[in-house]
């Protein structure tokens, strides 16, 4: 006899379908979804308004965080080891950070960021996704040809190095930690904060500019 | 808590959560096309925060944001997104998440998976 553990079944099922978004969230893709339906609204008033808000609040924590891995070997290491605890030192900490992962970039390897079935993101250090990032076009390219994808970005990659894609979910998100330029050695991490894009973040930048 | 300056700008410099920056984003764009007044949406969300401070919810963005959704449904109403269908469509949303496999996008109207 099979007995049926009603908790059981349903703790199961939450987790299989973690990426399922809060109430909240669902209300609002709701209404949003009917607004551009009808007619009341168009998307692309929705999105360049967040989009504004995106490059006005933007990723400057992110970068913050990636200067000072730079200029501080401690800081970095605890970065890499949990950044959901080391980001906790600037006071970042929010709801979508509690499981964040930092990956390095090397000479030798780069990293890309996706989420394949919506467009899990790490808010709390990022700002909000841009629009591309949460385009099904990107979603189902990043993984299935990443140089490609990486290409259409203007980061052409030897075959020397290495891609490795990480696929976002609800309980873990990622943050590139780009290289640092040459040419910056003696820079404080404010300066060098300064060079670091929202979309070397993602992975979609490589070689990061000196200005 | 207490009726922002301006209702139309995000409490702080930071979204937890995109669906935060889609109400205000909602909102301005219904403004400009004319289905509510910027004073309707001051009065909606003022009233919706004062709701909020009355049930004794924590001073937060959070909370901020839940009362600026209870507003938009609220005006949303009147441009013809009536509570049964917002509640379909929720319901619609959630489905197609169950269905749709990790590794695919979530859209709506997901065919089920393993059928056929």
């Amino acid at each position: 006899m099979t007995e049926y553990d009603a908790k059981k079944i349903g703790d199961l099922h939450r987790h299989l379908h973690s990426h399922m978004p809060s109430d909240p969230a669902l209300r609002v893709k709701a209404l949003e979804s009917l607004a551009v339906e009808k007619g009341l609204v168009a998307q692309e008033t929705i999105d360049t308004w967040v989009e504004m808000y995106a490059e006005k609040v933007g990723p400057k924590r992110g970068a913050k965080i990636v200067a000072q891995s730079w200029t501080d070997p401690a800081f970095r290491q605890r970065l890499l080891d949990d950044a959901g605890q080391a980001i906790k030192e600037f006071g970042y900490e929010g709801h979508a950070t509690e499981h964040l992962k930092a990956v390095e970039n090397t000479a030798d390897t780069h990293n890309l960021v996706v989420c394949t079935l919506c467009s899990c993101y790490p808010f709390a250090v990022l700002g909000m996704s841009p629009i591309w990032y949460r385009s099904a076009a990107y979603r189902a390219r990043a993984v299935k040809e990443p140089r490609a994808v990486l290409e259409e970005f203007g980061v052409t990659l030897g075959n020397d190095i290495k891609v490795r894609v990480w696929d976002s979910t609800a309980e873990l998100r990622y943050l590139v930690i780009p290289e640092r330029p040459a040419g910056t050695e003696g820079w404080d991490a404010e300066r060098l904060a300064a060079l670091v894009t929202r979309n070397a973040m993602i992975g979609t930048e490589r070689d990061l500019q000196v200005t | 808590m207490h009726a922002p300056e301006d209702p139309l700008k995000p409490p702080s410099d930071h979204f937890a959560e995109p669906w935060q920056a889609t109400i205000l984003a909602m909102a301005t764009a219904l403004i400009r096309e004319g289905h509510f007044t910027l004073t309707d949406w001051a009065t909606a969300l003022g009233n919706a925060l004062a709701r909020a401070e009355t049930d004794g919810r924590p001073d937060t963005d959070e909370t901020y944001f839940l009362a600026a959704l209870d507003a938009l449904e609220q005006l949303s109403e009147r441009a013809g997104l009536t509570n049964a269908q917002r509640a379909e469509r929720k319901a619609d949303w959630e489905d197609a998440y169950l269905k749709t496999p990790h590794g695919q996008p979530v859209v709506l109207g997901q065919p089920e998976q393993g059928v056929g």
